[in-house]
């Protein structure tokens, strides 16, 4: 079985600058994948790179085990949902879910009902003769999905799909996009910087980072054993603590991620299990954030995070005991 | 035009305001009124009499308007498509690339309307000469579409400019070629400016004469005629007849390509 997506060593540079940099990737038919990463880390260039935007200078390319270098975009049996969902004014709503239909020669009676089935699916049945420009934000970005859904891709490209949405319509997309991914089996890639997302709907991550891939997993092997303090950090927030502090406190003499929610505060002098670490200290800060509360404590050696949950009646300059199990001191390998 | 008398502006520029349109328009009317006029020699005001009967005159016993006219219509024609093609190719090359000196290559494109109809005229005339083209109809379309060019230029480089870029790859994506986005995508949507476009450089053409007198063998076009009927007083106000028909021919498709390039601005803007 071929393959999704395969990417050996590409690499594609702008000027002197390398987008993508010698990036290798393997994705499964089937999977919900996510290109996680900061603004200009390469993930949307991987992503163009997949849709035949941009072409490699080195390496190569396969999709569903064909070479994918040198194919032209309208060439490719993969369907892009543009972040600016790039609906196309002058047409109504159908006529914009047809085009590809159209652009294939299939009749117009067939490629209507196709339209017609694909707006049904994203949930805009009756929708075929408005305007785009009639439409709502939401609503939109349906219209660009079932305009890509409806050529039956291969491989479906989602670049930023839920960033120009509100947080509740976003919560809502996030829900339906896993679960028509689920229903349709096909293969979703999709970009995006916020981890949430990525963590919440994809199989698979892959982390980008300077043009580079710097791990991929699934959510929570990228979330709970983060190889780098670049995923550490980037993944959620994370206690970064150095080699002698964590060897300090029962763990290895290496850079170790230690996630907020895993440390709890308790009142100093407590009684601690066999398998905990722990550290005294002052608290510096405490925020209310709702369903947590997000607590720094200064210990002698580094300010640490911890989150508990809300209610607990904690101020400022109190001396406290934080407390965490040593397995949740992550290793990570590499310096940076 | 004067609504609810809310704002009256003051009686010296409504004056100064009336003054300028008389200026502009009166000897417009003059050209009018003198296709009525029954006097045939010279203009005499007020006219004798007025009749209508030079549209007659005009239509059934003078052939010699007919030849200028044909070649007028046929020259604006031919340079008008000429200008849409080099037009809409330019426009599209210089707003989807960024390149240095690309401001540079805008402004040699838009230049030769600036330009003195003399020293374009001059200029293309010893440059036919060189490659020594004889002069024809063909140097006079070649002549016309120079600035012609321009126009259909001007109005496709606007429209290009609002046209998102992501629309062409959106199209690409979904199995269209290069012709085939042109068609479907980006042809509908500047249309209007290459219609509007199309139709000054029409007008533009129909009625020019320094170009004309310079790149021109033996050719007469409509205002060339007009030119020469001016000096022979023979049934004079059949020249004020073709004027009118001039006039009208060259401002229908100015106040067409005003409207559609207005409309232009609602439904073009549309997309974000």
């Amino acid at each position: 079985m071929s393959r999704a997506v395969r990417f050996q060593n590409v690499s594609r540079r702008f000027g002197s600058v390398r987008a993508v940099d010698g990036v290798s990737l393997d994705i499964e038919p089937g999977e919900f994948f996510a290109l996680l990463g900061p603004s200009g880390s390469g993930k949307t260039t991987c992503l163009r790179l997949i849709a035949g935007f941009e072409q490699p200078d080195e390496g190569h390319i396969e999709i569903f085990g064909e070479t994918a270098e040198g194919v032209p975009p309208y060439r490719r049996n993969v369907n892009t949902v543009f972040q600016d969902y790039a609906l196309f004014p002058h047409l109504t709503v159908g006529e914009n879910v047809a085009y590809g239909l159209m652009i294939k020669g299939v009749a117009k009676a067939e490629r209507e009902a196709k339209a017609k089935d694909a707006l049904a699916l994203v949930k805009l049945a009756g929708y075929e003769t408005r305007r785009t420009a009639q439409l709502s934000g939401g609503q939109r970005q349906r219209v660009a999905l079932a305009r890509a859904l409806v050529n039956g891709p291969k491989v479906l490209l989602l670049d930023e799909p839920l960033g120009a949405l509100d947080l509740k319509l976003r919560e809502q997309m996030q829900e339906e996009l896993k679960s028509l991914q689920t229903s349709l089996g096909i293969t979703f890639v999709f970009v995006t910087h916020d981890q949430g997302e990525a963590l919440s709907m994809a199989n698979r991550v892959a982390i980008f980072n300077d043009g580079k891939i710097v791990q991929v997993g699934t959510p929570s092997d990228v979330y709970e054993r983060p190889t780098t303090r670049f995923v550490a950090d980037f993944v959620g927030s994370s206690n970064v603590l150095s080699p002698e502090f964590a060897a300090a406190h029962g763990g290895t003499s290496s850079w170790t991620s230690l996630r907020p929610e895993r440390i709890d505060v308790v009142p100093e002098g407590a009684t601690v299990a066999a398998d905990c670490a722990s550290a005294k200290g002052t608290v510096s800060v405490v925020s209310y954030q709702g369903a947590v509360t997000r607590v720094t404590v200064v210990t002698d050696k580094l300010p640490l995070i911890a989150t508990i949950p809300a209610g607990a009646s904690l101020h400022r300059g109190e001396r406290v005991t934080l407390v965490w199990p040593k397995s949740a001191m992550v290793a990570m390998g590499g310096g940076a | 035009m004067s609504s609810d008398g809310k704002t009256k502006s003051p009686v010296g520029l409504r004056i100064s305001a009336t003054a300028g349109l008389l200026f502009l328009h009166l000897p417009l009317f003059f050209i009018f009124l003198y296709a009525f006029t029954t006097e045939e020699k010279s203009f005499a005001f007020p006219p004798p009499g007025l009749t209508t009967k030079w549209f007659g005159v005009a239509w059934n016993s003078r052939p010699d308007i007919w030849p200028p006219l044909y070649l007028s219509l046929q020259v604006a024609a031919i340079a008008t498509i000429l200008a849409l093609i080099f037009g809409t190719l330019a426009a599209a090359a210089l707003s989807r690339s960024k390149f240095f000196g690309r401001e540079t290559i805008s402004l040699l494109f838009v230049l030769p309307i600036a330009l003195p109809g003399i020293i374009t005229g001059i200029a293309l005339r010893s440059a036919f000469d060189i490659m020594s083209i004889p002069f024809s109809v063909w140097t006079i379309m070649l002549g016309h579409a120079t600035f012609c060019i321009v126009v259909v230029y001007n109005n496709a480089v606007a429209r290009f400019r609002r046209l998102s870029g992501n629309l062409v790859e959106a199209s690409m994506d979904l199995g269209a070629d290069g012709f085939q986005t042109f068609r479907y995508v980006i042809l509908p949507q500047i249309g209007t400016a290459l219609l509007a476009g199309g139709m000054l450089a029409f007008a533009l053409s129909f009625d020019e004469v320094i170009v004309t007198t310079f790149t021109a063998g033996q050719q007469t076009t409509l205002p060339i005629w007009m030119l020469s009927e001016l000096i022979r007083p023979r049934q004079r106000p059949v020249t004020n007849v073709v004027a009118v028909f001039v006039f009208l021919v060259t401002l229908l498709p100015i106040l067409a390509a005003y409207y559609l390039t207005r409309e232009g601005e609602h439904t073009g803007g549309s997309s974000k």
